[in-house]
């Protein structure tokens, strides 16, 4: 059932509307009539599945897309955005997910970067820098202004752009994704900006993937599904769970899928890893048949460690056993070949070349099991892409689809069908579900349980301690380069038992 | 099927274009001279003489109306026609021959010519210092309009004159597609070309047999692949940039190349060194037949090996190779070796062709190598790019030279136009590639 909320009320206190906006790509219809209203000071969460129409309908309010129909106003105004910049001038700021801040400058020259204040052609820095410390007051943060932004972590660079937009005077702040790479504690430095910049009467749109986030911050949420808009709701009025229903179009039974689990003999020990301060003295051992969580906070070494036993970085000593044999793993072609493989948590910089097609990143890792005398047997390549593309349910164009023009969750399964090709003993899972929305999460959830109940060792690293706590068998503790703890226990283990062990 | 291979070969287009405006622009009255042209005067003149009549074949001192003249005769006399005269010559050999025909009493039957002898002043003055031959018949094979441009020589010039640089591009193209770029193979091609011309001068120079030239080749080449290693050694091990890496290298065989001739040309060759750059196998010159095997060989290596994807896929994301067990560093320094191999190939076809080995060949090749490259629709920026887009590449390059040769531009402004072109072919497959001219210049920003 869908039940519109009842309309703001007209007068001042309505600060954006977008009336009817259409807009259709070759092949695709992105938005279909899709219409929103957002106050002064209040939050809007916008949810929806990967490729709903979240990031077309914040495009076209940045500017970056021109909708085919449809009205923009923003204080009663109409406004024409044909490019950032104008979206800049109507009061529109978008902090995108690769943030647009240059690594090179300064905080302070990046936030006036194209506005610098100058007398006879030079930079006032001083004034510059006064403005800036002025923002940073106003929203209570404390960067040194100096720094490069190259310098700063994820969460600091984030609120640079958030003192950017303010310092162009935005009205409306739209924030794609802004928890994806924050710690827990970051994350809630984030919402105590965003309350803040609330109470100054901005309006914000935030759009996430983690549905417990929209509860906590916004005060709205509205659902797009295939490009339409299937409802809005006051978040005191709504439950997780019919969010949930209304953002994949059928009812979700149970976030983690449960399964018996009987582990097997043991596929890889690792003993006394270490690489500079990132991995300490790092022992574990994986079993074929299980799950085994890696838990910890962003830094903590989870990620490092992956990749000295993959291969893909040297360690200064360790030993790695495959299959209790020690094992030299040189090179990521080491490990594939000792049936090792690791889906990275960057999926665009490290999992996919963007620029090639589906299916040439499905056969990157597999060509010699494709390779018929000197020539390879492009047919075979494609015969097997077909068969995950429908067991995984990929949605494409085509096999030639290049997966820069897929969603996250398609691109994360063609990561996962380049993988399963290899058909590993090790399988290495780091962050799988990051970005991805709530229907495609719960297919990745069956597939490792299916993998680890076919005998593979799964490694599974995620900062969702509900994630880690739902889908493993054992999970491992780490902090700073170690491993703080182990937990066999897991049923009887709370969110906040790992966090304990995890920040200590 | 068209339209796969208009997207991936845009550049086919521009290439065509150029072919038909060259066409237009050098269209020209052209004389058959072929043998063809002989049978067909031959038939006309059995139909309409009889075997008796005095005929003159004349052709100018010039290689085609002579051999056209020659040919005719022979194929008279066996016809029957035994009072044909073949006259070669000047204007004056033909009025010799004419006092000759009157002083025997003759009767002259027809003048047959492949027609730029028809305005030569002899012939328009024979009704009035030859009345009596004023019933002679002036016999020549049609002309027709054809372009100088689509001639099979001018084809084959355009072919030739393009084939060293189309050939290192084929090296070129799959070092810009890891992202690299190589500037030394200009230097490279002197290098080659020295150390293979010095090494027969040592074996025997002149008089040395045939195989001497191969083996000066060989070496020429594998000591451009040896430098070329080094060179993607560095770059892949020690990730200096290319750029820099092969400009160093540029400087150094440049270098080389004089201090190992001291700065002279080496004229001591064998007599089979023009085999090569200047010869023909089966009427096709040998240079050509060596680049449509290389190009196919290359196209099927990149498009069909699983080494050719791995240079595709270190090109268009060198992080994702690696973790997907690409050798990423075996592969780039195996593309400096080719394209280094390719760039010495081409010494030896330069040395060849030149009949002697210099070392200030090459010079600014690398730049139209790179120019022949990026135009064919290689990104500079690495992961895509075609082979044969390449060759279209080069040949753009080529026919510009060429139709602004046969148009007798000057080199200067030549020069200029070629950039200009190069430049706005580029731009032209750029508009193409993102839906029309209109889009392109409304284009804004990605993020």
């Amino acid at each position: 059932m869908i039940v519109m909320t009842k309309e703001p009320e007209p007068g001042n206190s309505l600060l954006l509307e977008m009336r009817q906006i259409d807009k259709s790509f070759p092949g695709v219809h992105a938005l279909k009539n899709v219409s929103m209203k957002l106050r002064r000071g209040e939050v809007m969460g916008l949810v929806g599945e990967n490729g709903a129409g979240k990031s077309t309908l914040i495009k076209v309010l940045g500017g970056a897309h021109l909708p085919d129909a449809g009205k923009i106003l923003i204080e009663g105004r109409q406004f024409h955005i044909p490019s950032p910049t104008a979206a800049q001038q109507a009061g529109v700021s978008i902090i995108y997910q690769e943030f647009n801040l240059i690594p090179g400058l300064t905080v302070r020259e990046n936030i006036f970067l194209g506005r610098e204040k100058t007398r006879m052609g030079f930079v006032r820095a001083a004034e510059e820098h006064s403005k800036t410390l002025q923002l940073f007051r106003k929203i209570g943060i404390n960067i040194d202004t100096n720094a490069r932004c190259s310098e700063l972590t994820v969460a600091q660079q984030q609120t640079v752009e958030i003192a950017k937009a303010l310092s162009v005077n935005a009205k409306i702040i739209v924030m794609d994704e802004p928890t994806a790479t924050l710690t827990t504690q970051e994350t809630e430095r984030l919402f105590a900006i965003i309350r803040d910049l609330k109470s100054h009467g901005l309006g914000i749109i935030y759009i996430s993937h983690r549905l417990d986030e929209i509860f906590e911050v916004a005060d709205r949420a509205m659902v797009l599904r295939d490009g339409e808009l299937v409802g809005t709701h006051d978040i005191n009025d709504i439950t997780l769970e019919k969010l949930i229903e209304m953002m994949v179009g059928r009812p979700v039974e149970s976030e983690f899928p449960k399964r018996s689990i009987s582990p097997g003999r043991e596929r890889l020990r690792v003993e006394d890893l270490c690489r500079g301060k990132a991995v300490r003295n790092v022992s574990f051992s994986a079993r074929a048949g299980e799950v085994l969580g890696f838990a910890g906070l962003i830094g903590a070494g989870r990620t490092e460690t992956m990749r000295l036993i993959f291969g893909a970085d040297k360690p200064d000593k360790g030993r790695i056993f495959i299959n209790g044999r020690k094992t030299d793993v040189r090179s990521p072609g080491d490990a594939i070949r000792n049936r090792i493989c690791l889906l990275t948590e960057d999926r665009k910089g490290q999992g996919l070349v963007l620029i090639h097609s589906c299916r040439e990143n499905f056969g990157l890792p597999n060509l010699d099991r494709f390779v018929r005398g000197m020539f390879l047997d492009q047919r075979k390549e494609r015969k097997e892409f077909s068969g995950f593309v429908q067991s995984l349910r990929i949605k494409l164009t085509g096999h030639e689809q290049l997966t820069m023009n897929l969603s996250g969750g398609n691109q994360q399964k063609v990561v996962l069908a380049k993988w399963l090709a290899r058909n590993a003993d090790i399988m290495i899972f780091d962050e799988p579900t990051r970005g991805i929305d709530v229907g495609t999460k719960y297919e990745i959830y069956l597939l490792i349980n299916r993998l680890a109940d076919e005998g593979k060792a799964i490694i599974m690293i995620s900062s969702e301690l509900p994630e880690v706590l739902g889908m493993s068998d054992r999970i491992i503790v780490m902090h700073e380069g170690r491993v703080k703890g182990e937990i066999t226990d897991v049923a009887n283990t709370t969110q906040e038992d790992i966090l304990s062990m995890a920040i200590a | 099927m068209t339209r796969k291979l208009l997207s991936d070969y845009g550049m086919i287009l521009v290439l065509l274009l150029l072919c038909v405006f060259f066409s237009v622009l050098t269209l020209k009255e052209q004389m058959p001279r072929g043998s063809a042209a002989v049978a067909l005067l031959t038939e006309q003149i059995n139909n309409e003489f009889k075997k008796s009549d005095i005929i003159l074949a004349v052709g100018a001192v010039n290689k085609n109306s002579a051999s056209f003249a020659e040919k005719l005769g022979e194929e008279l006399e066996k016809e029957g026609f035994s009072n044909t005269t073949v006259v070669v010559g000047v204007p004056r050999d033909l009025r010799l021959a004419l006092d000759d025909i009157r002083a025997k009493g003759g009767e002259l039957a027809a003048i047959a010519t492949s027609g730029d002898v028809t305005k030569w002043g002899v012939i328009e003055l024979i009704p009035e210092k030859y009345p009596e031959f004023s019933g002679c018949k002036m016999l020549a094979p049609k002309s027709y309009m054809w372009p100088v441009f689509l001639k099979r020589s001018n084809l084959l010039a355009i072919v030739d004159r393009i084939v060293v640089i189309a050939l290192i591009a084929i090296g070129m193209t799959m070092v810009i597609i890891t992202a690299g770029i190589d500037l030394s193979v200009g230097s490279l091609i002197a290098l080659s070309a020295v150390i293979g011309t010095l090494l027969m001068k040592k074996m025997g120079g002149l008089q040395a047999p045939g195989w001497v030239v191969l083996v000066g080749f060989l070496v020429g080449i594998l000591s451009c692949g040896i430098v070329g290693a080094l060179g993607g050694f560095v770059v892949a091990r020690f990730k200096v940039a290319p750029f820099i890496t092969t400009l160093g290298i540029m400087m150094m065989a440049r270098g080389l190349a004089f201090m190992i001739t001291g700065g002279f040309s080496i004229y001591q060759v064998p007599k089979a060194l023009p085999w090569l750059g200047q010869g023909r196998s089966l009427g096709i010159p040998n240079t050509v037949v060596l680049l449509v095997v290389l190009y196919a060989v290359a196209h099927i290596f990149m498009a069909h090996t699983r080494l050719g994807r791995y240079i595709y896929a270190v090109g268009g994301n060198k992080e994702a190779a690696r973790l997907s067990g690409v050798p990423v560093k075996f592969v780039i320094v195996f593309v400096y070796i080719i394209s280094s191999l390719a760039a010495g190939l081409g010494g030896c076809i330069q040395a060849s062709q030149l009949n002697t080995g210099t070392p200030n060949i090459g010079i600014m090749y690398e730049l139209y190598v790179i120019a022949a490259v990026v135009v064919g629709g290689t990104s500079l920026s690495g992961g895509s790019g075609r082979i044969l887009g390449t060759l279209i590449g080069a040949f753009i390059i080529s026919v510009i030279q060429n139709g602004m040769n046969l148009l007798g531009i000057e080199s200067y402004t030549q020069q200029v136009v070629l950039g200009a072109v190069i430049l706005g072919a580029v731009l032209l497959d750029k508009a193409r590639s993102s839906g029309g001219m209109l889009a392109f210049l409304q284009k804004k920003k990605k993020y």
